[in-house]
């Protein structure tokens, strides 16, 4: 198998509700995400994840058929699911950013 | 394969001299011997503080005495807290050369290390002749640990060690994963695979201490690169790590300097006991490499996505890169290309039997990636354990 031929993401366990990209997705790339086609709302990176339905917040995220976390705000299928619209339900993470890039991309 | 037999029964892949610093004051003149020896299995090792601590010292024995250790140069200052004494002794009960040189009683930095280079010289002669005996895939400790994680690590290297780590069980080797602060969310299905259900419960315990401990420190086990290559929480981040363990029964908890008593697969518990006192479990991943080492490991395999480079003194590091594109960006820091398999170019099974040859390669004297470029990374610092519980090896407690 060449990974042109293949779909940018993996469905890792048929309960999860994300999908890890295999490789990098550029918006507007078509994606058919359970026979439904949409174009990519925007670029993700690869290992990064994108909504396999449309989520709310509060929905608990499945990866691996487990969960990883939670969401924090609506995300529509095929947008990128990441530290801006998810939460552990654990323990927090850090990131390089300052509080003024969090305030920029909110 | 042939080892290097040692006096305790084990067998050794590799036949280095460690010269050690017991407080960062002899440091300098430590790594002046090393580089004034110009040989790459002369390695420098050392502890930086000067205040005495169980654990460092017990550390420092196991690895000063770990198989892969052919002879030790112990250099002090002189005033430090660190029991030397104690040092050498265990050392030299070993039946390995062994001196310490005290640069307070030597003369100073010029001359301990004149006769530092003259020491490692002696025992580099010395060790020349150590008993060469054939050694199977089976005796090996091999252990493993992930370093500069991303979404793709749990996707491609993770589960292909831990296909390897079921090969290796499988013929009877003895493995060891780790870091319970990267296995938070994890605890159940880590408990189902318990040998018994009192090391089930041992395990759950081991994990939520861990997360108590974590939560104190403010941070889980987490770094900024791990959010900027799609890792979203540390649970995502744990299931990823899971996967390196392998589908095998899990046969006990052991903590640092503790050896396996048997073969088998092994969870090695990091994070220190009681509350918090010295900071963080392990500062960076060197410090739970070493902390592997002291358990007996003489193969470490280090699954990255971001693209770690290090290596370590004492113990050969294997490299599995997870993301084809940090592959691509740097294959010469890289033994074994794990992100085929996000390609479809390959499969787990296909990689792990490549980590399970890499793994038989390195032990019979080929320098992994790592170890040629000269990495020799370090690292020790305070901690504080209590012995593992009954539960925890429930193979010894009953042969016992």
């Amino acid at each position: 198998m060449n990974q042109k031929d293949a779909s940018p993401f993996i469905q890792l366990h048929d309960k999860d509700n994300v999908l890890p990209c295999r490789r990098k997705i550029h918006a507007g790339d078509t994606l058919v995400i359970d026979g439904k086609t949409i174009a990519a709302p925007g670029d993700i990176d690869v290992g990064h994840k994108l909504a396999r339905t449309d989520l709310r917040p509060g929905d608990v995220v499945l990866k691996y058929g487990v969960p990883i976390g939670s969401i924090t705000q609506a995300t529509r299928i095929g947008e990128h699911v990441h530290t801006h619209n998810m939460k552990s339900d654990y323990i927090a993470i850090t990131t390089r950013q300052s509080t003024g890039q969090e305030a920029k991309s909110s | 394969m042939n080892g290097y037999q040692r006096s305790d029964g084990r067998k050794g892949i590799r036949n280095v001299i460690v010269v050690t610093y017991l407080v960062e004051c002899a440091h300098h003149v430590a790594r002046r011997i090393v580089d004034a020896s110009a040989d790459m299995d002369v390695h420098l090792i050392g502890f930086p503080g000067c205040y005495p601590n169980e654990y460092s010292l017990r550390m420092m024995k196991n690895l000063c005495v770990h198989p892969n250790v052919g002879g030790v140069l112990i250099v002090s200052l002189g005033c430090e807290g660190f029991n030397r004494g104690s040092l050498h002794a265990v050392v030299a009960a070993s039946g390995r050369p062994v001196e310490t040189l005290v640069i307070q009683e030597r003369g100073g930095t010029a001359s301990t290390i004149a006769a530092g280079v003259k020491a490692v010289a002696t025992m580099k002669a010395a060790i020349a002749n150590v008993p060469r005996v054939s050694m199977g895939v089976e005796e090996l400790v091999v252990a493993t640990v992930c370093g500069g994680s991303d979404g793709t690590s749990g996707l491609t290297a993770n589960p292909a060690v831990g296909k390897c780590f079921d090969l290796l069980v499988e013929v009877g080797s003895t493995c060891i994963f780790e870091e319970t602060g990267e296995l938070i969310g994890c605890e159940q299905i880590m408990a189902d695979r318990a040998v018994t259900p009192a090391l089930g419960e041992a395990i759950k315990a081991c994990v939520d201490k861990a997360a108590h401990y974590y939560t104190i420190m403010g941070y889980g086990s987490f770094a900024p690169g791990n959010a900027d290559g799609g890792l979203t929480t540390q649970e995502e981040k744990s299931m990823g790590a899971y996967a390196k363990s392998g589908d095998s029964p899990i046969s006990g908890i052991i903590k640092p300097g503790d050896v396996p008593p048997a073969n088998g697969l092994y969870l090695l518990d990091v994070v220190p006991d009681g509350e918090p006192r010295f900071g963080f479990p392990n500062i960076n991943d060197n410090a739970e490499i070493a902390e592997l080492i002291a358990c007996g490991a003489h193969i470490t395999l280090f699954t990255t996505g971001r693209g770690s480079v290090v290596g370590s003194a004492i113990s050969p590091v294997i490299k599995i890169c997870a993301n084809p594109e940090t592959y691509q960006r740097m294959p010469d820091d890289m033994d074994i290309d794990a992100g085929r398999i996000l390609n479809g170019d390959a499969t787990l099974d296909e990689v792990g039997g490549e980590i399970f040859a890499k793994i038989a390669a390195v032990a019979s004297g080929e320098r992994s990636v790592s170890e040629a470029l000269g990495h020799q990374e370090f690292i020790l610092t305070y901690k504080s354990f209590e012995p593992v519980g009954p539960a925890c090896l429930p193979a010894r407690a009953h042969s016992a």
